[in-house]
């Protein structure tokens, strides 16, 4: 029985190496609180444990956009060591995917960079015994236009220009049109490497939302999270558009702020009529979410932003990460964590915790109406 | 499962028919059911992709086949295969183009050149590489390989630029086109390639090398006509393995690539694209009916593998009798 | 492998008394280096910035002066012989430049983090921009995964290519390896989102470990059945007949003869099959949730694994401690299935019929 044999030594390695692993589960551990290297969240002051009030615990899944998955991650970790009895684990496999799980009863909320549409919302009625998704808007960010030229720190660009340069139309940096809007500046003779997504991205919507209202025609086509642009290359979500726009010379690309920080990319300022150029910062993004109004109806606070403002120090290029939860109809156990994670993360010491990780802290008056509707929740 | 002492067992094999009858009916119906089950599953995930695909198919606005485009949340939903299947069957042909004479090459440099001392942990090295993740390839193609591609994507489309495949019409890009993917995926299934050749040629009956070197062949000679057609059908089988990882390659690809949506025998400019990768970047943010879609997809992928595999398999069918040593 | 060596060492010594001039020994290594300067001398004369073109001009030179002064020297057929040499040397070196780059390369960026902390900690309540954290909860997960997917796919792949090469003649066996064939080209991501339909959302199980797994199995499968089916056709007839003639029922000349005797192969392609699952990112990413907690029960609950943890690290945290945890998980990843791969050997050499090669 040689290979039986075989097969019971296999087993026996089996069971050994799940022996293992379970010894192993003896000298793992969650808690990072006292690890020597480690800054838990606690301990690094982003919100202290008071400000928190814990619901009955449990696991609270949520999934979507990735676009937030760095807020979700600050947050999670503060709610996690203050209140130990819940794990709040969120998958970030990107907006469309999130809304999908939701509607298929798979997880207690998405993240997701654009408001539900009508047959979303009847799907999601599905769901929501009683009642149906809605829309809270959670986190605030904005997209810069960063580049790599050498020798030029400042670049001011604005709507019609960026789109001719995504569309090809401008293909050298000394091209008029961008001398134009940058006097003074000595800008290279050499061609423009327009990156753009190759993945479909909420990022992609958001920006050539903008185009399609802010570049007077000179966007063809409509707002879409699929590329359309004509020419250039492209790179496989922000991470990989930041490590491209880094390596390549006279590059130019669109990221979230905390993308450009983290990767030290430069962003170019936009002409957007306003009388002097708009910096990429958030407290200029949080002016232009100030002035944004809300589109949905009753609990429902989906906004609609406007990319054409030509405020003072209001920064177009906005986009807003909407939580999607039920209105009524949750799932009984994991609702308490629910509310009680949702609210920590609106309130002002959640704000401003992602505040400092490139994400645009939302203005009170719109904080107060997503606080309102929290506790409704059923 | 009881382990028995060799001599128990000498002695169970002279015992009576009916009990090896019913041991082999066990055991061919073990083995037959096993079969059956994969069967199942295969057959379940065919139906599946070909459920979704007809979904898909029955809305599309362009043409499946000849459309460059993929955008099928759109209003009126165009897609098409037409830039991804070129792409897919491109980087593939350029990996295995290169891949697998390299992994015969070394197959043969373990089981017959290599002193023994060095073939044992090369060999192990060469499985190394199988166990790296493809993100990590990906992630080394794009900061380490990328960047080494640059001169040698110069020199090529300078010299061999009248090919026009070869010829670089972009100046000053970046070379993360199809030619580099297929070298990234070249080294992706060489291990695997590797491994199987080599595996098949460590059983080449000594007596044919023996026979070979005893008539006063050079060792070449002897591998020419011992073990080459010997292991023929084993290297055509571990290709195929290689080709199935190389055309379903997903996040390295991913990475790597300059994906847009414009068909170009240039495979030096950046541009292309697979079906692999297109899925991965599509579908996290697809409507469920662009996932359908993205099953379409899939789906001819499916089929693109079935001819390849149809094809190997008529190839080592011709010499179908394994009685692999008459030796 | 030793004998045939061995004799084909000796050959020459036989020959160079008989017949015509030989190169001496050192004369490859010699080439080698020859051909190498000037590599290197032509890389460097013609300013060609990328060393990949000094390699390949270099091989270039070794391959064609090897043939070139064995065909002087020694005549047309060593000739060919010293060629095949030189192409299959050239070969091993094509295979280890990347080898050593990325094994290098991985080594180098994983090794900053990889500590006692790093492998003994969760992310739990960590904040990934910022330092500390481990992968214990990833480690774990893949772990699991990993088994039961090969508890589930090596017998059923095992099972199934005995069927074909020794009962399957019939209808069945063509549409089994028909399937077989078509699944090797499934890309990761459809088994991910067959499970995903079929077990999480028509069979309404929850995301866990376990549903991960199954898609894992579906990819392990056709490997495990391609490359073992390989394998036991090259087990001699001569010695199923054998077995047959002392009055062994199939089954356990099957069991005791064929198997063992390809056990070397067969353990082979399980490790490939495994090694492929182990760095799968796209059905883990679907299925087991990616969880930042320790949850060793694969049945229940998110878990993580370690190529999605290293996809996570890369793509959402992007800065230079998300790059040093993906690399460090990286390098762990690799050890991991390294050292699988000696476990797997070590049995089947211990196992193989001895004698043998």
């Amino acid at each position: 029985m040689k290979l039986q044999r075989n097969g019971s030594k296999a087993l026996a390695i089996g069971a050994m190496a799940l022996v293992g692993s379970l010894s192993l589960a003896a000298c793992g551990t969650d808690d990072n609180s006292t690890s020597s290297s480690g800054t838990s969240a606690a301990a690094s002051g982003a919100a202290p444990a008071a400000q928190i009030a814990c619901g009955k615990g449990g696991q609270l899944l949520g999934a979507g956009s990735t676009a937030q998955t760095n807020a979700v991650d600050v947050w999670k970790a503060a709610f996690g060591s203050a209140c130990s009895g819940s794990t709040i684990t969120y998958g970030g496999g990107g907006s469309g995917a999130g809304v999908q799980q939701f509607n298929q009863g798979k997880v207690a909320f998405a993240g997701s960079d654009s408001a539900l549409k009508p047959a979303e919302v009847d799907a999601s009625k599905q769901v929501c015994a009683g009642g149906q998704g809605i829309n809270l808007p959670m986190v605030g960010g904005l997209i810069s236009v960063v580049f790599n030229i050498d020798k030029v720190d400042k670049l001011v660009l604005d709507g019609p220009t960026i789109a001719k340069i995504f569309d090809s139309q401008i293909t050298k940096w000394n091209d008029p049109a961008i001398a134009a809007l940058n006097p003074g500046v000595a800008l290279p003779d050499a061609p423009i490497q327009a990156i753009h997504r190759s993945d479909d991205s909420g990022t992609t919507a958001n920006l050539t939302g903008y185009l399609a209202k802010a570049s007077g025609g000179a966007w063809t086509y409509p707002a879409s999270k699929t590329w359309a642009g004509k020419g250039g290359q492209s790179a496989n979500g922000s991470a990989g558009v930041s490590a491209q726009v880094k390596q390549v010379k006279n590059s130019i690309s669109y990221v979230e702020l905390s993308y450009a920080q983290t990767n030290s990319l430069k962003s170019a300022a936009i002409n957007t009529g306003a009388s002097k150029p708009v910096d990429a910062t958030a407290a200029n993004a949080a002016t232009t979410f100030s002035k944004a109004k809300i589109a949905g109806t009753g609990s429902d606070l989906a906004l609609s932003l406007d990319y054409a403002t030509k405020d003072e120090g209001a920064y177009p290029i906005v986009l807003v990460t909407y939580e999607i939860v039920c209105d009524k109809g949750n799932k009984a156990d994991s609702l308490d964590t629910l509310k009680s994670f949702l609210t920590y993360t609106i309130s002002d010491a959640g704000q401003q915790a992602i505040g400092a990780k490139g994400y645009v802290p939302l203005p009170k008056e719109l904080a107060s109406k997503v606080q309102a509707v929290i506790p409704t929740l059923a | 499962m009881t382990s028995s002492p060799p001599a128990a067992a000498r002695g169970r094999a002279r015992r009576s028919r009916s009990d090896s009858r019913l041991g082999d009916s066990i055991f061919f119906n073990l083995s037959r059911g096993s079969g059956i089950l994969l069967l199942v599953i295969m057959a379940a995930i065919a139906g599946f992709l070909a459920y979704r695909s007809g979904i898909a198919l029955s809305k599309d606005e362009g043409n499946f086949l000849t459309t460059f485009e993929w955008n099928p949340d759109a209003p009126k939903p165009v897609f098409g295969i037409a830039v991804l299947a070129f792409g897919t069957i491109v980087s593939a042909l350029i990996a295995m183009v290169i891949a697998v004479p390299v992994a015969v090459g070394i197959a043969l440099f373990i089981s017959h050149y290599a002193p023994r001392r060095i073939a044992q942990p090369f060999a192990y090295l060469v499985d190394l590489l199988a166990a790296v993740p493809s993100i990590v390839y990906g992630l080394w193609g794009v900061l380490f390989l990328v960047p080494h591609m640059d001169g040698l994507t110069a020199w090529m489309d300078q010299y061999l630029g009248w090919t026009y495949v070869f010829d670089q019409t972009q100046a000053g890009v970046t070379p993360r086109n199809l030619f580099t993917v297929g070298i990234l995926l070249a080294i992706m299934v060489l291990p695997i390639i590797t491994a199987v050749s080599r595996e098949v040629f460590r059983q080449v009956p000594r007596m044919h090398e023996e026979a070979a070197l005893a008539l006063g062949a050079t060792r070449w000679e002897m591998i020419r006509t011992a073990v080459l057609p010997f292991g023929r059908p084993g290297i055509i089988s571990a290709s195929m393995l290689g080709l199935g990882r190389a055309l379903g390659e997903t996040i390295a690809v991913a990475i790597v690539l300059s994906a847009n949506s414009v068909l170009s025998l240039h495979v030096l400019d950046p541009g292309g694209g697979t079906f692999a990768q297109n899925i991965a970047l599509k579908f996290n943010e697809a409507q469920p009916f662009g996932r359908d879609a993205l099953m379409a997809s899939g789906l001819v992928l499916f089929v693109i593998t079935l001819l390849v595999n149809g094809a190997a398999r008529l190839i080592i069918a011709r010499r179908k009798e394994y009685s692999g040593a008459n030796a | 492998m030793s004998t045939a060596t061995t004799i084909a060492d000796s050959t020459p010594q036989l020959r160079r008394n008989l017949t015509t001039a030989r190169l001496p020994k050192w004369a490859p290594a010699g080439v080698a280096l020859l051909s190498i300067g000037l590599g290197c001398a032509v890389g460097a004369g013609a300013g060609l910035a990328s060393h990949l073109q000094w390699g390949i001009i270099a091989a270039a030179l070794f391959v064609v002066l090897s043939y070139a002064l064995s065909a002087r020297v020694e005549g047309r057929r060593q000739a060919k012989d010293r060629l095949a040499t030189a192409v299959v040397w050239v070969a091993f070196i094509l295979a280890v430049v990347p080898l050593v780059a990325l094994t290098f390369y991985t080594v180098q960026q994983g090794l900053e983090v990889l500590d006692g902390n790093f492998l003994t900690h969760s992310m739990k309540n960590v904040i990934s921009s910022g330092p500390g954290g481990g992968i214990y909860h990833a480690l774990i997960g893949t772990l699991e995964q990993v088994l039961l997917a090969t508890l589930i796919a090596a017998p059923i792949g095992l099972l199934t290519a005995v069927y074909l090469v020794e009962y399957g003649r019939g209808r069945l066996a063509k549409w089994v390896t028909f399937f077989v064939d078509v699944m090797t080209g499934v890309p990761s991501i459809v088994a991910g989102l067959f499970i995903l339909s079929l077990w999480n959302i028509m069979l309404g199980f929850d995301y866990s470990g376990f549903s991960g797994s199954l898609a894992l199995a579906i990819l392990m499968m056709p490997v495990v059945v391609r490359s073992t089916e390989e394998m036991l056709k090259l087990v001699p007839n001569e010695l199923r007949e054998a077995s047959y003639a002392l009055g062994v029922p199939k089954w356990k000349t099957i069991l005791r003869i064929v198997l063992p005797t390809a056990i070397g192969g067969i353990t082979t392609g399980v490790m490939l099959a495994v090694a492929r699952i182990t760095g799968e990112t796209a059905p883990v990413m679907m299925l087991v949730f990616g969880a930042d907690a320790i949850n060793g029960d694969p049945f229940n609950g998110p878990q993580q694994s370690l190529p999605l943890y290293i996809w996570q690290q890369y793509s959402m945290v992007n800065n230079d401690f998300g790059y040093a945890r993906a690399w460090g998980a990286a390098l762990v990843l690799i050890f991991f299935v390294m050292g699988l791969n000696l476990v797997a050997r070590g049995i089947a050499r211990w196992r193989s019929p001895k004698g043998g090669r």
